[in-house]
């Protein structure tokens, strides 16, 4: 049977144990207590002899008592009526102890006061195996039992839970310490996740986030991930499917990213960043093992899972690993991208983009935002072809030096964007199938005319990076809009 | 010993048997979707002629967009009008 929560019996309950001076200290008190005919009820953590004396004493050496009301010290004194709890008290102070008690002169001759012990429902060494013997049995995931002999990280990449790095083996401790860093509940389904159109619940989710390397902190964040990939305007069943590069970018905003340690800063985009490496993991790895998005098994073995898999990207970028990262908000020229594409400022946001690696933007001469900003627009026009047009969206990152030419102008985002807006119109005469010795275009009944590089909102600007460099980024994308994807941005909620 | 918890969605694989290859096309009901991949149609085209030099129907269907699945409504309409269904994959 699982352990269920029992309510404390009626009048006064201590927690104590003998290995513990404050406890020694009080015994002859609770004896005293009992025999001026208290209701008192002792649980006692290491042995069912103590405190000898007239007090009833229940055996909770198996510590469920101890766990389920969460004592952190003994003594603990609580205070119960009708089974629910009204006060508690830790250690030793005589006047704490009469005002609670209702009885004067205890322990005359003890010290005034002593601070108590740590209890054993929390000490280090049992707390994990407690977690699981008191509350496992609420996961309702299926247990996998490894063979002696198998090496539990081998174990996950065998039966192709990895992407091809190693994996954290989720075990029940580890996926409870998870499940902590949101409020929500373990079998509350998150979303349908494609190319299989399986649920995925919130404790699934945390099986994964473990074995991406997340801490509970980041639950909240890939909870929010997973919702906004699993929508159709993002379309994750044709992103995973594509054989184009891109692959999910997790862009986070709010108080957030810096209280669970993300980096906008320096190498934003590069390696060193816990929380920025394996956000995006996890969401990767749920498409991976709830939704069976992943690459066919390769010729060396390390596509993993059946041999049929749907990726079919020619060659992927790091994005398909992982790729999520904080905006730089403190210092931005720009509002942030989850404030303009609708929520509060303030809020805690994911925007999900679908992208790839980043295309330097070098300009360190530009001193008037004009003249960076047709730099920008010098590189964005050759995104994925110079010659083709409005099918894919990008991303603009704007580095804190280039950002602050803007900031210094008076140039906000919507500033910023009319510009490049302008900048990238193109004749069509110029981009037509043959013009330059080039093939590659657009077909001659377009000629004659102006076109946009980008569709409406299909260029997404951002501010991250750190403080040295006269650099930006384009993140290129993937087919915008209804023919592909859209970003979208979810409010994280749940907060643990 | 370890115990871990299963990451997937535990479920094992479905295999959906394809009809029987018919000996003949002939009097039969190909469909030709169309992914919208350029050219495509080109290949397709070409398709549909030598499917009626062989003496099939030919019913053309195309997806609004390569990167999406196909919607629910057209693989109905296909299943319930073609007895095959060739898919062009082209670039």
């Amino acid at each position: 049977m699982p352990a269920v929560k029992q309510p404390l019996p009626d009048g006064v309950v201590a927690v104590v144990k003998r290995d513990c001076p404050t406890c020694e200290l009080v015994a002859p008190v609770l004896d005293d207590l009992a025999q001026r005919g208290l209701e008192l009820t002792v649980f006692t953590q290491d042995d069912p002899q103590f405190p000898p004396g007239a007090a009833t004493v229940i055996d909770d050496t198996a510590l469920e008592v101890s766990w389920f009301h969460e004592i952190e010290t003994v003594p603990t004194l609580i205070k119960v009526d009708q089974g629910q709890e009204n006060e508690r008290i830790v250690g030793w102070s005589r006047q704490q102890w009469e005002t609670f008690t209702g009885h004067e002169a205890l322990g005359p001759d003890l010290p005034e006061q002593r601070p108590g012990c740590g209890s054993l429902s929390v000490d280090p060494s049992r707390v994990d195996e407690l977690t699981v013997r008191f509350s496992g049995s609420k996961l309702r995931s299926r247990r996998i039992e490894l063979a002696e002999l198998e090496d539990d990280v081998e174990a996950a990449f065998d039966r192709g839970w990895s992407d091809g790095l190693p994996v954290v083996p989720p075990t029940e401790a580890r996926v409870l310490r998870m499940l902590d860093g949101t409020t929500r509940a373990p079998d509350e389904i998150v979303a349908t996740v494609a190319p299989d159109l399986a649920e995925v619940s919130v404790e699934q989710v945390a099986i994964n986030a473990v074995l991406a390397g997340c801490k509970p902190e980041y639950l909240p964040v890939v909870l929010a991930a997973v919702e906004a990939a699993c929508t159709d305007e993002f379309n994750m069943h044709g992103l995973i499917a594509t054989t184009f590069f891109s692959g999910p970018i997790v862009i986070v905003n709010g108080p957030i990213a810096s209280r669970i340690g993300m980096n906008s800063g320096n190498n934003v985009l590069g390696q060193g960043n816990r929380a920025n490496l394996t956000i995006g993991r996890a969401l990767q790895l749920v498409v991976r093992n709830i939704g069976g998005g992943r690459p066919p098994r390769n010729l060396s073995g390390n596509g993993g899972g059946s041999a049929g898999g749907i990726d079919m990207a020619l060659m992927g970028a790091p994005s398909k690993i992982g790729l999520s990262f904080a905006e730089r908000e403190a210092d931005s020229p720009f509002e942030p991208l989850a404030t303009e594409r609708g929520l509060a400022p303030g809020t805690d946001a994911v925007t999900l983009y679908a992208g790839q690696g980043p295309t330097a933007i070098v300009d360190q001469l530009s001193r008037t935002p004009e003249s960076l900003a047709r730099s920008m627009a010098g590189v964005l026009a050759t995104t994925f072809h110079p010659k083709l047009v409005i099918g894919f969206d990008a991303m603009l990152i704007v580095g804190p030096e280039h950002g602050r030419l803007f900031s210094q102008a008076g140039w906000d985002k919507a500033r910023l964007r009319a510009e490049l807006d302008e900048l990238l119109v193109f004749d069509t005469d110029q981009l037509l199938r043959g013009v330059g010795g080039i093939d590659e275009g657009l077909p001659a009944e377009m000629a004659g005319t102006t076109v946009p590089k980008f569709r409406p909102g299909g260029l997404h600007i951002v501010h991250a990076g750190g403080d040295a460099g006269l650099f930006s980024a384009v993140l290129g994308g993937w087919v915008g809009g209804q023919m592909g994807s859209t970003p979208v941005t979810r409010a994280i909620t749940g907060i643990g | 010993m370890t115990v871990v918890l299963d990451p997937t969605a535990g479920k094992s694989a479905q295999s959906i048997e394809t009809v029987p290859r018919p000996a003949s096309v002939e009097g039969l009901m190909i469909g030709l979707l169309d992914i919208s991949k350029p050219r495509g149609n080109k290949f397709l085209d070409r398709l549909e002629e030598r499917l009626v030099e062989m003496g099939a129907q030919v019913s053309r269907y195309a997806k609004p967009t390569f990167a999406k699945p196909a919607p629910v409504d057209l693989r109905h309409e296909i299943a319930t009008n073609c007895d095959a269904v060739i898919e062009a994959l082209a670039d």
